[in-house]
Order: structure tokens, then sequence, then C-alpha cells
């Protein structure tokens, strides 16, 4: 069969598994993007004690769905002072980013030995910090030409935000292509599988002196850069950009309908490739401790895939738990919090690991 | 003047806002516990669960016309109700009995009642001002309807809601 022998040319296979692993990451994404609405409306209900929607389908589940149908059937109204091309840039540039991270995140380790992440670049991490900063130019883009004077407060928050917190986010991450000496998010999951994952790494190859001393800076990191995930994604103590009781609605306060479902459905987004990020940094992504990976048979391919957005949906109610119990920032202590003490603190955190590496390497 | 409060001197532990932030995660996920396991109840969910047992003995729901021990309306028409109603809700159309008939000496009844319940705001003033305990405030709540002509009682959904309410008055009754 010449037809089928042309499937497995390495270029033509290439194509089309990463065709094939595109569509099937997306459609998992948005799927999870549409049920973390309905999660963080039933999360924030229960922690009120209060029922959450509970009446299109069981247990509300229908509800994301009803709501879409509600967006799109909306009038999208464009207000006549806006600049009309970048008004409509804005909600795209907001979305796309969140998604493009996904491409370099290893959501399984190989399923009939392909390896399961859509584009396997050795400066992985770098591509996320590149693509997820470009998210602020949506927002930023969407406060000014929105033309009023709350979202254009929204989008310069937004941004200073981002300068400040974008630092430490990058600083905190140093300390672990320290350790594992790639750059490579599939790497670094591979020496988290063998290691012991960063945040947690009592088991596997038994444990000695240089783990333990290791620990505490990645534990640091951990804290700082989950912090800093936070004001990047503008979650709730950090949600200064929309914050609805001083800005109206923030930087989206012009929008309607699809316009600003793509808003809405970008901070989710964001959030979910965030916790990608911070499964697959600190908490071992796709890796369990005494689970084989993917060459040990497909079964466990898909272990490890489902293992991998077990820990991201955990992390996502981690971020909703967060938001439902902490107050917001106020704008002063937002700036001061981010320059004085996390960015030292990252930057300490550095030479902490490298003495702690270069005294057990010498 | 001016007043000076003492602001607490905080640690260094509690300037780092870590063990508030720590209680208040918990006391959070105390509350979502508590609902996951259906521990906490407050939410009364409306139209399947419902609170008429609870309700007490004064409360004013829709006002409604009753009939006596003998089948036979209260109403005289004698129009209190309809002047002391504030919205102007109630509209009468007075009738008169046939000279031959039992009743003969009650002289007038409704021959159309009407209340309109878009306008009326349960103030109970028709029960009070009522020389015949005719109109009586039940505890109907949930009067709804699709057209503003569905939420104009007539007399026959009022006769229906109110039932019979027997005692109090005896006057028309005949002397023993």
């Amino acid at each position: 069969m010449p037809s089928f022998d042309l499937l497995f040319q390495p270029e033509i296979f290439l194509l089309w598994t990463s065709a094939l692993k595109t569509a099937v990451i997306l459609g998992i994404v948005l799927t999870m993007v549409a049920y973390s609405v309905w999660a963080e409306r039933k999360v924030s209900a229960f922690i009120q004690d209060r029922v959450g929607p509970n009446r299109v389908g069981w247990a509300g589940l229908l509800q994301p769905l009803v709501d879409g149908v509600k967006l799109v059937l909306k009038e999208n109204f464009v207000p006549s002072g806006v600049n009309k091309f970048f008004f409509s840039l804005a909600p795209a540039l907001a979305f796309i980013p969140a998604v493009l991270v996904l491409a370099v995140l290893p959501f399984g380790s190989s399923l009939f030995e392909v390896p399961m992440v859509i584009a396997n670049l050795d400066i992985g991490i770098l591509w996320v910090f590149a693509v997820s900063s470009l998210g602020v130019y949506g927002i930023v883009l969407a406060g000014w030409s929105s033309n009023s004077k709350y979202p254009f407060l929204g989008g310069i928050r937004s941004s200073s935000q981002m300068i400040s917190y974008e630092i430490s986010l990058g600083l905190s991450v140093i300390p672990i292509f320290l350790i594992t000496g790639t750059l490579n998010l599939g790497d670094i999951v591979k020496y988290q599988a063998e290691h012991g994952w960063m945040v947690f790494p009592v088991w596997t190859n038994g444990f000695d002196l240089s783990k333990l001393l290791l620990w505490i800076p990645m534990l640091i990191s951990f804290v700082v850069f989950i912090i800093a995930m936070f004001a990047e994604t503008n979650r709730l103590p950090f949600d200064l950009p929309e914050a609805e009781q001083e800005l109206v609605g923030g930087y989206h306060t012009e929008y309607s309908s699809m316009r600003f479902a793509l808003f809405f459905l970008g901070e989710y987004a964001a959030m979910i490739a965030g916790s990608g990020v911070i499964v697959t940094l600190f908490l071992g992504g796709w890796s369990l401790p005494f689970v084989p990976d993917g060459s040990q048979g497909w079964i466990w391919g898909l272990v490890n895939i489902a293992t991998f957005f077990a820990k991201v949906a955990a992390v996502i109610f981690f971020f909703l738990w967060i938001r439902w119990t902490l107050p917001r920032f106020r704008f002063d202590q937002l700036m001061k919090l981010g320059w004085y003490v996390f960015f030292e603190v990252a930057l300490a955190n550095i030479f902490l690991t490298a003495v702690i590496l270069l005294y057990f390497r010498s | 003047m001016a007043r000076t409060v003492q602001r607490p001197k905080l640690g260094l532990l509690e300037r780092s806002y870590l063990p508030a932030i720590l209680g208040g995660l918990l006391v959070t996920i105390r509350h979502f516990k508590n609902m996951i396991f259906g521990r906490t109840r407050v939410t009364l969910e409306y139209p399947e669960q419902k609170w008429d047992a609870m309700l007490p003995d004064w409360y004013r729901g829709a006002p409604t016309l009753v009939k006596d021990e003998h089948g036979r309306e209260r109403c005289v028409a004698c129009q209190l109700c309809e002047f002391i109603c504030p919205p102007r809700a109630i509209t009468i159309k007075p009738g008169e009995l046939s000279k031959d008939g039992p009743w003969a000496k009650v002289e007038k009844f409704p021959e159309e009642f009407e209340i309109d319940m878009a306008r009326c705001i349960y103030c109970g003033l028709c029960q009070e001002v009522c020389p015949e305990q005719a109109i009586f405030l039940r505890k109907d709540y949930s009067i709804t309807g699709e057209t503003r002509e569905a939420l104009v009682h007539d007399k026959k959904k009022l006769y229906e809601l109110g039932g019979v309410m027997t005692g109090l008055v005896h006057k028309w009754d005949e002397k023993k």
C-alpha cells in the first residue's frame, strides 16, 4: 500500500501528527476554558454557601454552552468614538497568546512513540515568556482604543503590572535551569520524573543532602512564580486592570457580545496555560511517582496525559480558591510588592541556588 | 481635638500577611467542604421547595373574597374597599338582589368584583375596612400572568382563592 507508506515518511508523519495533536489539545483546552468558567461560578458559590448555576443540565453543566449562545446572539456594539481597527484587533490579541503558549507544553510523555508535545522547542520556556507577555498588548490596545477613561486606566494598570511582575516571573525560574541545565520543557519534566518534582523531591532515586538543600530555593521559586503568575493572568489579588468596583469593567468596559467573550475566555485560557507552565516547571508535568512513561505501553501514555490535565485542574482550583479568599491589592501595594519584595527575593534565590550547586559539584 | 489612634505593632510574620492568608484559605475551604458534603443548606430552591408551611398567621398575601357557611357570598357591595384602596385596584359593579329570594333583606350584591393584581400593594386596608368580613388577604403570594388582563382577578377567581370563612358575621342569619 503505497499511500500508507507515504504517511510514515518522517516529514509527512511530523506534519499530520502535529496537526492531530494541535486539534486534540485545542479541543481539550477550549472545553477546559468553558468549564473553568463553570467551575469558577460553582466554587465561588460553594465558598459563599450558595448553590451556583444548577438550572441548565445536571448541576448546571450545560451553562457554558448556553452562555456561549447568549454571547454570540447579542449585539456586537461598536461605540462611535473608538479606533475601529485596534478596537476589533484587541480581543484577538488578548486570546491568541494564551493559546500559543500551549504549543510548547509537554502534556504527556509519548503515545505510540510520538512525543506528546506540539512543538518540542529547545527554548521552550523563552517561548512561553515571549508569547504570554504579548497578551498585555490586547489589554492595552483595548483600553486605549476604547477612547474612554476607565478602560484606559485599566490598560495602563495592566501594562505597569505586567512590567513589574514579568521580571520576578523570569528570575524565579532561573534556579530550575541552573539545576536541570536545559530550557527545553520536555527535558525539565523528564528530569523531574527521574529526580523527583521540583517542589516535592522526596521520592525516587533515594534522598541526599543536596536535594534537601535545593528544596529550599525551589520552594521560594515556586511561591514567587505562582504569585507572579497571578499578576500575569490578572487574577484576583492582582486584578486591578478590571477592578469592577473602581473602573466599571476595566479594559473591556466598552466591549459587548463575542468581542467581550474573547477577553473573558482569553483570561481563562491564560489561566489554564499558566497552570500548565506551573505544573510543567514545578509539579512534575505528566510524571507521577511509580508510574512508567509512555514507552512502557500506550496505556501509560494515556495515564500520563490524564495526570497532566488533573494537575492543571488542581492548580486552577487553587487559582479559584485564592480568588474567592483574598481581597484586591491597592495599586501602590502591588507595585511595592513587585519591586521591593519579589524582585529581590527572586534575585537572591538565584545566588542561593548557584552557591548550593557550586558547593556540591566541586 | 484630634485623637491619635495607636496602631498595633505588627511582628515580621504578621507583616508578611502569610498567616492571615493561610487562615483565610482555611476558612473558605471549610465552607467549600461543608457545601460539597451537603452540611450547609442555606438556599431554598424556590419553585421546587416552598416556605408555605412557615408563613405566619398574619401574612398578607393576595386579597380574596369569602363565602359563609351557607355558601352565600358575604360581600354586600358597599364599596368601602373600593374607596379605601390606595392604588385603586378594586372595581365593583353593585347589583340588587331579587325581592323574593331568601336573602332579600341583604338588598345588594356585587355583580362584578375585580381586583387588579398588577396594582394591588397588599396593604390589607380592604380587609380592615370591610364591615361584612367578606374580603380577606390569604396566603397566596405567587400571583403571575403573561398579560395585564390575566392579572385582573374577577369574582370567580376571587371566590376560588378565598373559599369559605365560617363564623364572625351573623347579622344576616334568621333570628332565633
